[in-house]
């Protein structure tokens, strides 16, 4: 006799707040097939989801350009804001100001930050404002096709034969010495590396600025740009093996006490770098700065955590802003009694 | 030596003439950076103390010290309060602009001067009161470094002699002024003395001017429109507030913050109910001003017309994307940079239609301190009624000058929040489409970031977008989105303040005004009837768009005087395309604009000159 049986479905995945994984996913891309950025989509859904931040509290920002279209393919369920060229970080700003209970994760592109918006980017650095900033860097323009944008490595050659002939500004480099406190570099195809650094990023209370090498792989995926699959993959020299442990897992990875450094970030969570070079200390300025002068000497991309700073205070705590939201605070806190008023007219007598 | 110009001045002075009481303007001209402003305040105070209606131009060089500068005062028991092109009384201390002051002043004025400058020479047809201020401030300030700033505040205390100020009025003036700073005070009412008795032994009164006690300021308020702003906007219940300094705005906000510090921290946590930022220019302004009307703040930025160049593509995002936020634009006059510290009403064009494509926005026009204070918080509440950036376009001379003014009014009406869907209600609905024009009016409902339910999300964008606020391109999605916007343009419509209106019976001519210009028409509509016989109707114009009984009152009349302070006549220029072609038509234009406020007799001149070609 033969039985058949259908086995039982297997119980769908969720975190910890029960919501699966579809709960953070977006509207399909509408970029080119296998472009960076959709992979960068793709780790963000999934740091979301595993750190289980509920999506309603996740302000997504964005400017224009290929990266800032981006913020519409993943968590349908947040709330988004595409706003003008080069000038998420305003927007970021004001959003910060009116509800400082939101996350906010700002998606820019190298030609929205380092070109149009290198004014509004400097500033957002040096303000520490609690935004993960993420640039989404293929060194040149997608959706005008192909111009160079600031982050275009000096020497690097466009598809049209065009050589780029002035040195590229370093996002990173800038971002460590204007006051972000968590400043990494990854790779858009380095699933795990890049995983851990987003999930660090949410984790983290203050600017956490991430700059993604993210091929255009209709633009600038060939031989002579050094933003291609091919260069990134051959130059790449990561720092540190990242890996992320949330704060409320226990500590099960194995690491040799002494070869890695553990960070403890705002919400408890605690991050990994299991050095490959000897000597790196991601909290010192001075250290993550010659690191990058070296790599940009050698012709190198270094990739991983290069700075951290869980001290320093936040935009928002040097406001010292009430803990709620301002955006919704009631009418009896915001409009002051007419004794005030009163108060001001005598003196104005 | 000072008693050979009284014997001169003596022998020439017109015989018994006629005496003018509690109506005459004073101009007294310094070097800037002199300390000049505080004498001038405590005189302004201690005519407003005595009971006299009484303003304060003040004409300053966009510079920091050297150039010269003005300060106008003047007293008038009409209770007029624009500033009057003729000058009564000339205080002329400085040695650059002093030869130009005294000839353009016209038979019988008075002036009081620095004896060095010897200005006796330049005219005999005027009163000439020599002062040795050098001689006067050694004595009374031994601080050598000191005597720049108090010297000027001898001429307060030879104006109180020569024109009847009491000087315990300046003394309490000078009180106010310096608060705790008792040395100070004591210093400077040293050299009120100082300059009053040498006028009472030197200097026998021989021009016509006097001012007497009277009671028609009681209870009354001192204050400048940026202020008066500002505890507008804080009454307003402000939350966020975002700027980048510029002249004439600055002090908006930087008074701002001092109430706000003062009265916005929470009293039990001692956290701030508010955010302040300077930020790094004023497209950063525009920006956390939109990031947090999105995200729900009360949000504003103030600025003048260089940093509203700057705003304009922020100003068709807030448009299209339909984003709360107040922009006080105090406006200065020129194009570029122009000349930043003198006043017009240069933007209102530029501003209704701030941005590229199909842009217009909603502008509000206070004329006085009082409106300052009541349509910033107007001005919040359309803000986020409309969900649209919202312009108040107040001036130099509104923003910077102090105005007299009854006490403001405590609000009376609760904050219009708007139509904002909590998760409750969305989960109630059952649906949420951020653009559909569920009510017919083309405002729609939004959800604030935060709210927790899965259908309460949107993508809030400037590029093309249908109701549920997802990307479109498709052209039926675009024109609906764009008449629905001018459907809420046309609900605005009713809704804005709606004008003034002075009828005269009968009357064919109509004056229509804005802003500042009001307080220059109301004396010309005086001047038109007492001189010329001519009653005309006046309707002042507090907002745009233009609503019904503004149109009403063009058509009503047969001619149409429009009132502005910018060459390009652009509030006529406006009307003219809301109006129908007839009506636009019998507009006919009174121009002002080289930077000084706006008198009566520059309107009415240009109002009877046109009226004799009719």
């Amino acid at each position: 006799m033969v039985t058949t049986t259908t086995p039982p479905a297997p119980p769908k995945k969720t975190n910890r707040l029960g919501l699966e994984i579809a709960a953070y996913k977006g509207s399909r891309s509408t970029l080119c097939a296998g472009c960076g950025h959709n992979a960068i989509s793709e780790r963000i859904i999934e740091a979301f989801y595993g750190l289980g931040v509920e999506p309603h509290r996740v302000a997504k920002l964005s400017g224009i350009g290929c990266s800032s279209k981006s913020p519409a393919y993943f968590l349908s369920t947040a709330y988004g804001f595409n706003a003008v060229h080069g000038r998420m970080p305003s927007i970021a700003t004001g959003t910060m100001l009116a509800n400082r209970t939101l996350v906010a994760i700002g998606v820019s592109g190298d030609g929205d930050t380092a070109s149009i918006g290198i004014g509004q980017f400097v500033h957002l650095m040096r303000r520490n404002l609690p935004v993960i900033y993420i640039i989404e860097d293929n060194g040149v323009y997608g959706l005008t096709k192909g111009q160079f944008s600031a982050t275009a490595d000096l020497g690097s050659m466009l598809k049209t034969g065009v050589v780029n002939d002035l040195p590229a500004i370093d996002t990173c480099a800038l971002a460590i010495l204007l006051g972000a406190s968590y400043v990494a570099r990854s790779f858009s195809g380095d699933k795990r590396q890049l995983l851990a650094l987003l999930e660090g990023a949410i984790a983290h209370r203050g600017t956490a600025m991430l700059d993604v090498i993210s091929p255009c792989v209709t633009f600038n995926d060939h031989e002579g740009s050094t933003k291609s699959y091919s260069y990134v993959k051959d130059h790449d020299e990561p720092l540190a093996d990242v890996s992320f442990i949330p704060f409320f897992q226990d500590l099960t990875v194995d690491y040799e006490p002494g070869s890695a450094t553990e960070i403890t970030l705002h919400d408890g969570s605690r991050l990994l770098l299991k050095k490959l070079t000897s000597d790196y200390d991601p909290t010192k300025k001075t250290e993550a700065l010659r690191v990058l002068t070296e790599a940009h000497d050698k012709g190198e991309i270094v990739t991983g955590l290069f700075y951290v700073d869980t001290k320093s205070k936040n935009f928002l705590e040097e406001l010292n802003l009430v803990d709620e939201p301002l955006a919704t605070l009631p009418e009896s806190r915001v409009r002051p009694p007419k004794q005030v008023l009163d108060e001001v007219m005598e003196e104005l007598r | 030596m000072a008693t050979t110009h009284v014997e001169t001045r003596e022998a020439e002075a017109p015989p018994e003439p006629q005496k003018v009481l509690n109506d005459l303007s004073i101009q007294v001209a310094t070097v800037n950076g002199s300390g000049s402003q505080t004498a001038n305040t405590v005189l302004l105070r201690a005519i407003f103390q005595m009971g006299i209606p009484v303003s304060g131009k003040n004409l300053f060089p966009s510079n920091i010290a050297g150039l010269p500068t003005w300060f106008s005062i003047r007293a008038s028991k009409h209770g007029y309060i624009a500033r009057r092109k003729e000058i009564d009384f000339l205080v002329a201390m400085n040695p650059e602009s002093a030869e130009e002051d005294v000839r353009e002043l016209k038979p019988s004025s008075a002036v009081v001067y620095d004896e060095r400058l010897n200005l006796k020479r330049l005219r005999n047809d005027c009163v000439f009161y020599p002062v040795p201020f050098d001689q006067l401030v050694a004595p009374i300030c031994p601080d050598a470094k000191l005597r720049k700033l108090v010297r000027n505040m001898i001429y307060a205390g030879v104006l109180a002699k020569l024109l009847g100020i009491e000087v315990e009025e300046i003394q309490k003036a000078l009180h106010k002024q310096f608060r705790k700073k008792a040395k100070a005070a004591e210093l400077n009412w040293n050299a009120v003395r100082a300059g009053f008795e040498f006028a009472e032994k030197n200097l026998p009164k021989a021009d016509r001017f006097f001012l007497e006690r009277m009671d028609a300021t009681r209870g009354k308020i001192i204050i400048d429109g940026n202020a008066a702003a500002a505890l507008g906007a804080m009454f307003a219940g402000v939350t966020v507030v975002t700027w980048y300094p510029i002249t004439p705005s600055s002090t908006l906000c930087e008074t701002l913050t001092e109430y706000l510090k003062r009265y916005r921290i929470d009293p039990e946590t001692k956290k701030a109910t508010f955010a302040i930022v300077q930020t790094e220019d004023e497209l950063a302004a525009i920006g956390m001003v939109l990031g947090a009307g999105w995200a729900g703040a009360r949000a504003m930025t103030a600025t003048s017309g260089p940093g509203l160049s700057l705003m304009a593509e922020f100003a068709g995002l807030g448009y299209y994307a339909e984003v709360p936020a107040v922009i006080f634009d105090v406006q200065r006059l020129g194009p570029s940079t122009g000349l930043p510290t003198r006043t017009a009403q240069g933007d209102v064009l530029s501003v209704a239609y701030l941005s590229h494509g199909d842009t217009k926005h909603p502008l509000l026009f206070p004329c006085s301190v009082e409106e300052c204070y009541s349509m910033a918080m107007e001005a919040f509440d359309l803000a986020e009624e409309f969900q649209t950036p919202i312009f108040v376009l107040m001036d130099l001379d509104l923003g910077m000058n102090n105005w007299m003014a009854a006490p403001f009014a405590y609000p009376a009406k609760p904050l219009a929040r708007g139509k904002v869907l909590s998760a409750e209600d969305v989960e109630r609905l059952g649906l949420f489409e951020r653009y559909r024009d569920v009510d017919g009016d083309g405002v729609g409902y939004r959800t604030l970031p935060g709210t927790n339910h899965p259908l309460a999300a949107y993508f809030t964008r400037g590029s093309g977008h249908n109701e549920k606020a997802a990307y479109s391109e498709r052209p039926a999605d675009y024109v609906n989105n764009m008449d629905r916007l001018a459907r809420k343009f046309e609900t605005a419509r009713h809704r804005v303040p709606g004008p003034v209106l002075q009828e005269a019976a009968k009357a064919e001519v109509g004056i229509i005004a804005y802003g500042s210009s009001h307080w220059a028409v109301v004396e010309s509509l005086d001047q038109l009837k007492e001189e010329e016989g001519l009653e005309a109707s006046y309707c002042r114009v507090r907002a745009f768009p233009f609503n019904q009984p503004v149109k009403d009152f063009v058509r009503r009349h047969r001619r149409v005087y429009v009132v502005d302070q910018n060459r390009d006549a652009q509030l006529c220029q406006l009307l003219r395309l809301e109006l129908d072609a007839d009506d636009g038509k019998k507009l006919r234009s009174v121009r002002h604009y080289d930077g000084l406020p706006l008198d009566a007799r520059s309107v009415t001149d240009s109002i009877v000159v046109q009226e004799e070609e009719k």
